[in-house]
């Protein structure tokens, strides 16, 4: 019988010859990343009693979560992390002018095929669009592989999902993960891998991939893979000089469950408040009204979000009821956005361009919401109070769809705005 | 180990937001502040009320959302004893165990337990006793117990390294 990827890849990191699942095995992660919080991680590093990480080329930390500091809090808390990597000899530090933690990580190649990745953020999950095995962690345990550079994991199961058929107009990547996600429930993969494949994935863009695999984490899953390919490895060609080895599902492995998606009748999507797996389509909500939009985020901050969001806004005003607020997710992504024109576009059409980070997304800065407040939003999460107010409401949706919504003040079915 | 306390019981898919509000994530750095706003978004009586060696009893999921260390140590500083539910989300069980806080997988147990009772749980045994009669439990994997036994991560990570 063949292995899958999560069996063979945990079994290559704990130099075991063989593993099963469900067994704990010890393995050494190829790089460990946190971000804000390696201020509270170096605190728990130093209780451990350790002078130096074991590991520093090992370590990676980009700044994001509340760029630029909001207060002075904030401020301090970044500070202990410049001073901390200076004192260890980090290099793979990002200051505030990189991006997001899960656009960064592959845009400077620390997320190679086949290698091992674990971040002290749950959408960790994102960097399975290359074919590493990349899991979220607590503080405790970043600190405690910075001082020993191991950590136990446990042997997942895996679900193959298969999508497969057409992909309808003004459906994007994010609508056939958020139809997933209603449909398997928010325990759907809990604990387990999850593999996505099929057609429709193998059309995808990289972009797209990333989308699946960072809401992978939406439905518990341990990690997020998709099987790595030309376009995968195109993508990385330019980011690295490491050479790397893929690993994939063997032809003949077993998995927990297979389930197949055909996506041809497929309309768009909507999480609707106050959990991700509260998804209906748009037809079902549409005409409720807004007062933010948000393009943006791990899950859909990247150039293609963009493009599409100034595709459907050119020429038009968004509706004077509306914000809309866009988070390019890396400095990457912003250069690439302003040569493009995108920008421009946008900013014509009534949106407001921020930096480069997670912005309201955890309801720390940078556009939170008062009550009574509802805001459509490209992020991965909606929970009570996520974005900063308990009385507020979040929905989610495609990029396309915030954009054509924002138009109209309320939740638009974005296939009107299409040619 | 013995716990024994009153029951908050809630549903499924309580997540991390609720439980520690992501707006606190970088500006309250201590566990005893921490403590004073755990639940805060799913139950506003919850720190108002809550008696050292108390246990939250909730369904599937428990803990999902983000990763953040502080919802299971809030939650261990406000005095709970243990988190009975009949799944938890993965890096939340993860954190409960480097934190030393008990986390206990039991359907069964979930379904017969009300709300204000007062149930008994005895670790080692693997048995938790409520109005409606005894539940057995499996013991968690021999590692996992480790780290809990050395009252969690990171003084596991220093007896691993042999740090007095």
């Amino acid at each position: 019988m063949g292995k899958t990827f999560a069996e063979k890849i945990l079994a290559l990191k704990s130099g075991k010859e063989s593993i099963s699942i469900g067994e704990i095995v010890t393995v050494s992660p190829d790089a460990v990343m946190s971000h804000d919080n390696a201020a509270a991680i170096s605190k728990k590093f130093k209780q451990i009693g350790v002078n130096k990480v074991i590991h520093p080329e090992r370590i990676v930390i980009p700044l994001d979560h509340c760029v630029p500091a909001a207060t002075e809090k904030y401020a301090l808390n970044h500070k202990v992390i410049r001073e901390f990597v200076q004192e260890q000899g980090i290099k793979n530090f990002y200051d505030i002018n990189t991006g997001v933690c899960h656009q960064v990580l592959p845009e400077k190649g620390h997320t190679l095929p086949g290698t091992l990745v674990l971040g002290s953020d749950s959408h960790t999950t994102t960097y399975g669009a290359f074919g590493a095995f990349a899991a979220g962690i607590g503080r405790s345990e970043v600190a405690s592989i910075w001082a020993t550079g191991k950590i136990w994991l446990k042997v997942p199961e895996t679900i193959k999902i298969n999508i497969e058929g057409e992909i309808p107009k003004g459906v994007y990547p994010k609508d056939i993960i958020l139809y997933i996600i209603g449909d398997l429930g928010a325990d759907g993969a809990l604990y387990k891998a999850v593999e996505f494949s099929g057609k429709v994935v193998r059309d995808m863009s990289v972009g797209g991939r990333m989308t699946l695999c960072n809401m992978a984490a939406e439905m518990g899953a341990k990690i997020g893979y998709v099987e790595p390919d030309e376009k995968s490895i195109q993508w990385l060609a330019s980011r690295t000089e490491k050479e790397y080895k893929i690993v994939k599902s063997d032809a003949d492995a077993e998995f927990e469950r297979i389930i197949d998606y055909d996506i041809s009748g497929l309309e768009p999507q909507i999480a609707c408040p106050h959990t991700v797996d509260n998804v209906k389509p748009v037809s079902d909500v549409m005409g409720t009204k807004i007062n933010q939009a948000l393009i943006g985020t791990c899950t859909n901050g990247r150039i293609e979000d963009l493009k599409i969001a100034s595709d459907i806004l050119q020429g038009k005003k968004i509706s004077r009821n509306v914000r809309l607020l866009v988070f390019p997710a890396s400095m990457e992504v912003f250069a690439e956005a302003m040569e493009k024109g995108i920008f421009q576009e946008l900013v014509k059409s009534g949106a407001v361009i921020m930096n480069p980070g997670c912005g309201p997304c955890l309801g720390a800065h940078e556009g939170v919401l008062a009550p009574g407040e509802v805001c459509l939003s490209t992020a991965n999460r909606n929970f009570k109070g996520r974005m900063g107010c308990k009385e507020a409401k979040v929905y989610l949706a495609s990029p396309a769809t915030v954009a054509a919504s924002s138009l109209y003040g309320e939740i638009t079915d974005v296939r009107r705005c299409l040619k | 180990m013995i716990i024994k306390g009153k029951v908050w019981k809630y549903g499924d898919n309580v997540n991390t937001d609720v439980i520690f509000p992501g707006k606190y994530t970088y500006t309250i750095t201590e566990p005893e502040e921490m403590a004073k706003h755990a639940l805060e978004d799913l139950d506003s009586n919850f720190t108002k009320e809550v008696k050292k060696g108390d246990v939250i009893v909730a369904g599937r999921n428990f803990g999902c959302g983000s990763s953040r260390e502080q919802a299971a140590t809030c939650l261990k500083y406000a005095g709970v004893g243990a988190i009975v539910a009949k799944s938890f989300a993965r890096i939340f069980f993860r954190n409960s165990i480097n934190q030393g806080l008990l986390v206990i997988q039991c359907k069964e147990a979930v379904e017969n337990i009300s709300s204000d009772e007062i149930i008994t749980i005895d670790f080692e045994k693997g048995k938790l006793s409520c109005k409606k009669g005894i539940f057995n439990f499996p013991p968690l994997s021999e590692s996992v117990l480790g780290i809990l036994n050395d009252g969690g991560l990171i003084p596991h990570t220093r007896r691993i390294l042999g740090i007095k």
